[in-house]
């Protein structure tokens, strides 16, 4: 499915998020609703990977509630440029709140791929790297080559952020790799990876 | 009970340890939030709208943090859908909701959604308390409070316009 593309063509985007959380260390990850989550889960299924089901437009929200809460780790969102769109003041909100550790990474197909592969803003020239910038964001950039993606890697690790890149990839149609469903298991099983069994007991 | 009930307010969410503060900017919160605000062992996240906070007290307590969310209840409107995120995995958030479209309201186009706010929020499973005298602010407060981090749900306060007064617009 990764098929080899010439040079300029939007990026296969299994293997941009394979690279993006390859040897991911202590990095906390936030997957917006449809192919960021199968994305994700393709590249292997996290107790310390929140995959979201629903909730469209509040990818980067959680992730920054959880980069205020765990300032010594870091926070990456994956997320969609159709979800990015539905909630594009938490670009603002975030800039504002200037979370060091936090990375929001959009894999920009330009269309929406879960409900028939219709085109976003993004397709119509809105650019989300611009707007990420005019928040506020120090390091907001446009990835199109795996060697861009592999600095962004880089950056989302260590880098002063917060970050936004929008990453262009394909608009594939992929086989789905679907991660658990039930929220309360997905929240239990990352409390318990970040914060101990005593996870459970706070009140 | 004197009628600083923000103050008061304030202290119950610092003694309940409250980490993040999602604020949508409100004339009945503005002493909440300046002391949010001023609180430097407080995340206060200005939001630009209700909704963000839903998400962001979410991603929280995934990260250990309580989170509180101050609103005006047209806001609560806005946060619908996302509380489904809230429902579905069992995760706390305590709403703090001031009333509008409720006693004395002066602007019909407040009515609607101050009317709504609080079976719309039954709908989405928040938990409901609702004060109309100070002195009833704070102990439904902790009971919201309580109820939200102990039995894992959202639950909101909703603060009268009988307690807070009716805006006027004369001046």
């Amino acid at each position: 499915m990764a098929e080899a593309r010439g040079p300029g063509e939007p990026l296969p985007r299994r293997a941009v998020v394979q690279a993006l959380l390859a040897e991911r260390g202590e990095l906390l990850v936030v997957a917006g609703l449809g192919a960021p989550a199968w994305d994700a889960t393709a590249a292997g299924d996290h107790p310390l990977t929140f995959p979201l089901w629903g909730g469209m437009g509040g990818a980067a929200m959680v992730g920054l509630g959880l980069a205020l809460a765990q300032p010594a780790r870091r926070v990456l969102v994956l997320t969609g440029d159709g979800e990015m769109l539905m909630g594009l003041g938490a670009l603002a909100t975030i800039g504002v709140a200037r979370a060091a550790n936090l990375a929001i990474v959009v894999l920009d197909n330009e269309r929406y791929g879960e409900t028939g592969m219709q085109e976003t803003h993004t397709a119509a020239g809105v650019d989300l790297a611009a707007v990420a910038a005019a928040c506020g964001f120090g390091d907001a950039a446009t990835a199109r080559t795996m060697g861009e993606v592999e600095r962004l890697r880089e950056r989302v690790h260590a880098g002063a952020g917060p970050l936004f890149a929008a990453v262009k990839v394909a608009p594939d149609r992929l086989p789905l790799v679907l991660p658990p469903r039930d929220g309360a298991h997905l929240k239990n099983r990352f409390r318990e990876a970040l914060l101990g069994p005593q996870a459970h007991f706070q009140a | 009970m004197s009628n600083d009930w923000p103050r008061a307010l304030y202290g119950l969410l610092k003694d309940q340890g409250i980490r993040q503060v999602g604020v949508v900017p409100d004339a009945g919160h503005m002493e909440l939030i300046r002391l949010c605000e001023r609180d430097a062992g407080l995340r206060t996240v200005r939001l630009t709208t209700e909704e963000e906070g839903v998400a962001l007290a979410l991603g929280a307590w995934l990260g250990g943090d309580k989170c509180a969310l101050l609103m005006q209840s047209s806001g609560a409107g806005n946060c619908v859908n996302m509380l489904s995120m809230l429902a579905v995995c069992q995760a706390p958030a305590v709403m703090l909701v001031t009333m509008r479209g409720d006693h004395g309201e002066f602007n019909p186009w407040q009515v609607p959604m101050g009317r709504a706010a609080q079976p719309v929020l039954e709908q989405m499973g928040v938990a409901i308390f609702r004060a109309d005298r100070a002195d009833e602010v704070v102990p439904l407060a902790e009971g919201a409070l309580r109820i939200a981090f102990n039995t894992l749900r959202p639950a909101a306060l909703l603060l009268g316009q009988r307690l807070l007064g009716a805006k006027t617009f004369k001046e």
